[in-house]
């Protein structure tokens, strides 16, 4: 697995497709910018889930952000090492630290989802956007 | 008005801190992981750039008597070298600050307070200040380091800014401290810290402030020393259930209700706050600052409701997955009356009431921090 060939959501979740399954995590920017996540709550296997609807929680020492999916589908596993290893999502989270496998509905809905080139120029994009902020809060 | 910055900001940005506005400075909240520079301190040492705090100098014949009619514990009663944590209170008993109070002498105390609060209170001393003392901001001009965590004394014994008082070091006790000087100019060391290990703080000359953390960092080496950021500095004072201005203190709360009843002297000399402390006392709080133990693993945080036996009686003020206990804790306000070390209690989190355990606060305590 290779998270060049992952697609992301502008919320840093990525995408892997692996026939007609999605399996679902975090961006590796995601999990740094949290923090230690302690916590996650995810959606129950055999639940049905829509494109980029909230279906879970992660919470870290600092924050709480809510997960978001990256397409329509049916739960079919649950990562429950990282529910009692939360840690593992910091520590990998290309890998290990996936969330959820969903049998996918719709790929057509992939397409609306950056690739990781795209999505990389989107977080540079976030990060100059963001200085600019912060300059214009200062005056 | 721009961002200020303390004399180490760029030692942190060059090693990679993530930095964030906090108190009008720019300051590093984590070089690696908060729950990594938590234990750090926890089992070994580490080093905290606290140089935002604020010091106000008051000095003159009555200076530690001003200093006591400001703050609610016994500065009079102090020995010179010795020092105090306590609040100053408004006229209605109501928390202004927490602080530390330094007796120098009769004449010359200092004030060490949060930077959040150092305007603030610098203009409540000018508009309270007695003819016959002065008042002085020394915040920009001194640089302060933290070195906290079991190991800290053998850190300092280590280094060769400290060579020569390292037998004043040695023997300095909890709450006190000495001054000595340096190419002329004072610095300061003293037994105390917000993280409820064994600890020093160091007040320098600006210009000191990066050889001194150099030195720290590269004779801490072998000792496993780490720069620790904000983000870490809250987890372990949470943890060791220190209170946190703007979270378990503020304008609507007294020392009585915050659990300090233990630096309001009410038969001192009169102080600020005075009667409608003693009033508060006689009739009772109306709130009480409690810890939860949260069933699970899920974060109460500040302001989520407390509830007992389903009826709202709260709110959290500080709640994180503690680092070194490993446990969803919480600091709350509630109703006073209601039973302590007891269930029945829940948190309202994202909608749902969590189960939570009522415990006494402090959730974790050093036997090596006094």
């Amino acid at each position: 697995m290779d998270p060049k060939d992952y697609r992301f959501t502008k919320e840093h979740e990525w995408v892997y497709v692996d026939g007609d399954v999605a399996v679902i995590g975090i961006s590796d920017y995601a999990a740094g910018e949290l923090g230690d996540i302690v916590y996650v709550e995810l959606p129950e296997k055999g639940s049905k889930i829509k494109q980029m609807d909230p279906i879970g929680t992660i919470e870290a020492v600092k924050t709480v952000a809510d997960l978001y999916s990256p397409v329509s589908g049916e739960v079919i596993e649950v990562n429950e090492e990282i529910v009692e290893h939360p840690e593992m999502v910091n520590g990998s989270p290309y890998e290990d630290g996936w969330f959820i496998k969903v049998k996918i509905e719709d790929p057509g809905e992939l397409d609306v989802l950056f690739s990781y080139d795209e999505y990389q120029d989107y977080l540079g994009e976030q990060e100059s956007e963001e200085e600019e902020g912060s300059e214009e809060e200062e005056e | 008005m721009g961002e200020k910055k303390t004399p180490l900001y760029n030692t942190h940005v060059e090693r990679g801190a993530k930095m964030v506005e906090f108190a009008g400075f720019k300051m590093p909240v984590v070089y690696t992981s908060i729950v990594t520079e938590h234990n750090t301190v926890r089992n070994k040492v580490g080093l905290f750039d606290v140089s935002h705090m604020g010091e106000l100098e008051i000095t003159g014949a009555r200076a530690a008597e001003f200093a006591d009619y400001i703050v609610t514990n016994n500065v009079d009663r102090l020995e010179e070298g010795q020092i105090c944590y306590t609040v100053a209170c408004n006229e209605n008993g109501k928390v202004l600050d927490d602080l530390l109070v330094y007796k120098f002498s009769d004449e010359r105390v200092l004030l060490v307070v949060n930077a959040s609060n150092t305007d603030k209170i610098y203009a409540h001393l000018l508009k309270e200040k007695w003819d016959d003392v002065d008042v002085a901001n020394r915040t920009a001009d001194v640089a302060q380091i933290a070195v906290q965590g079991p190991l800290s004394k053998e850190l300092l014994l280590k280094i060769p800014f400290c060579s020569d008082v390292a037998d004043r070091i040695e023997t300095l006790k909890y709450y006190r401290f000495f001054a000595f000087h340096k190419d002329g100019k004072e610095v300061i060391v003293s037994r105390t810290g917000y993280t409820g290990e064994l600890g020093f703080e160091i007040y320098l000359p600006a210009e000191f402030a990066v050889d001194l953390w150099n030195e720290l960092l590269a004779g801490g080496a072998e000792l496993g020393v780490e720069p620790i950021g904000l983000g870490a500095r809250d987890t372990l004072r949470f943890e060791a259930s220190l209170c946190l201005y703007g979270n378990e203190l503020d304008e609507e709360t007294s020392p009585l209700e915050a659990g300090l009843k233990w630096l309001v002297k009410l038969k001192k000399g009169d102080f600020l706050g005075r009667d409608a402390l003693a009033r508060e006392k006689e009739e009772g709080s109306k709130k009480t600052l409690t810890g939860f133990e949260i069933q699970g693993r899920q974060i109460a945080r500040h302001h989520f409701k407390v509830k007992y036996e389903g009826r709202v009686v709260g709110e959290v003020t500080s709640g994180t997955f503690a680092p070194y206990l490993k446990k969803s804790l919480a600091m709350a306000y509630v109703e006073s009356g209601l039973p302590a070390d007891a269930n029945g209690y829940a948190i309202e989190i994202r909608g749902k009431d969590i189960e939570a355990k009522r415990i006494a606060l402090p959730f974790y305590k050093s036997r090596a921090a006094d």
